[in-house]
């Protein structure tokens, strides 16, 4: 499990195409799980997909991971998954799949959304809720914003983490 | 505040591990409150294991029902221990129901009472 300052599992997902994804080479990487049943992870979509856009500009990928166990719940299933990017949902935005569930646990993921805020050598940064108030669209992930912006400015961001908020990530059951 | 001397159910149904509930909780009493209903009279259900969940039909928390009815139908869920998705009236994807639709549903769950 890393902590704030310590470098971040690595990986490669794929996403709804199959191609092969991994937080390097920009300038700083956001990793969110997330999922398409839990009402909050879908709650903050639109902001997650929002500051995205306004990043990539920046330098910034963000990279987006579904790690749920699609057998109970189908809704977070491939082909669920490939739908909501077919229908434009995460515009850009890699919808990766964390079959194994090794990511999430390596990450110590929690729930949907939990966000993970990487800079360029890989060393977690930020890790939490995008925002205070998921009912609240104007929050607009400003805890993410910010620690963007300390780190694309060389600071360290503050909060450095908050509590993640959100459905539990659905794990598989062991045998 | 009269209360109605109505005899309607209220049951909702919750699961720890997803944080909505308290939510609706306070939403569900308000509306009672309102219609000059008890809202003591909510009965908490908690689901704790799958097998709660295939039994009591629960497709996500929080699951509220009014005399037995779905404040908010869907068709076509699989049951389980996870977290509910709701539409506002304007659009919006909430945790929990919106305080209209359990106004409206306890307003016909009390007419229907009323009549019978």
């Amino acid at each position: 499990m890393p902590a704030v300052g310590e470098a971040a599992p690595t990986f490669a997902l794929p996403d709804t195409e199959g191609v092969l994804h991994s937080p390097d080479g920009t300038k700083a990487t956001v990793v969110v799980f997330t999922c398409n049943h839990c009402p909050y992870a879908l709650a903050w979509h639109d902001r997650i997909v929002e500051l995205a856009r306004a990043y990539a500009a920046h330098g910034v990928s963000t990279l987006a991971i579904n790690p749920n166990d699609a057998e109970r719940y189908p809704r977070d299933s491939p082909e669920a998954m490939h739908a909501r990017v077919r229908a434009g949902e995460f515009d850009g935005v890699p919808y990766l799949r964390d079959e194994s569930q090794d990511i999430a646990r390596a990450y110590d993921a929690k729930t949907t959304p939990d966000v993970f805020v990487l800079d360029a050598e890989g060393t977690l940064r930020y890790r939490g809720a995008p925002d205070a108030d998921y009912e609240d669209p104007t929050q607009n992930a400003v805890y993410v914003r910010d620690a963007l912006d300390a780190v694309l400015d060389g600071h360290s961001p503050q909060p450095a983490q908050t509590p993640p908020v959100g459905c539990s990530i659905k794990w598989k059951l062991q045998d | 505040m009269r209360r109605n001397v109505v005899a309607i159910q209220v049951e909702l149904f919750y699961w720890e591990g997803c944080p909505s509930h308290p939510r609706a909780l306070a939403d569900l009493r308000e509306q009672m409150t309102v219609l000059g209903l008890d809202p003591e009279a909510i009965e908490l259900r908690e689901v704790e294991t799958e097998g709660d969940a295939e039994r009591e039909r629960f497709v996500g928390s929080p699951t509220i029902r009014i005399d037995g009815e779905d404040v908010s139908p869907i068709a076509a869920e699989p049951y389980g221990l996870t977290c509910r998705v709701y539409h506002r009236r304007d659009g919006r994807i909430y945790p929990t129901p919106d305080p209209a639709d359990l106004r409206d549903a306890l307003s016909a769950a009390m007419t229907t009472s009323e009549r019978s």
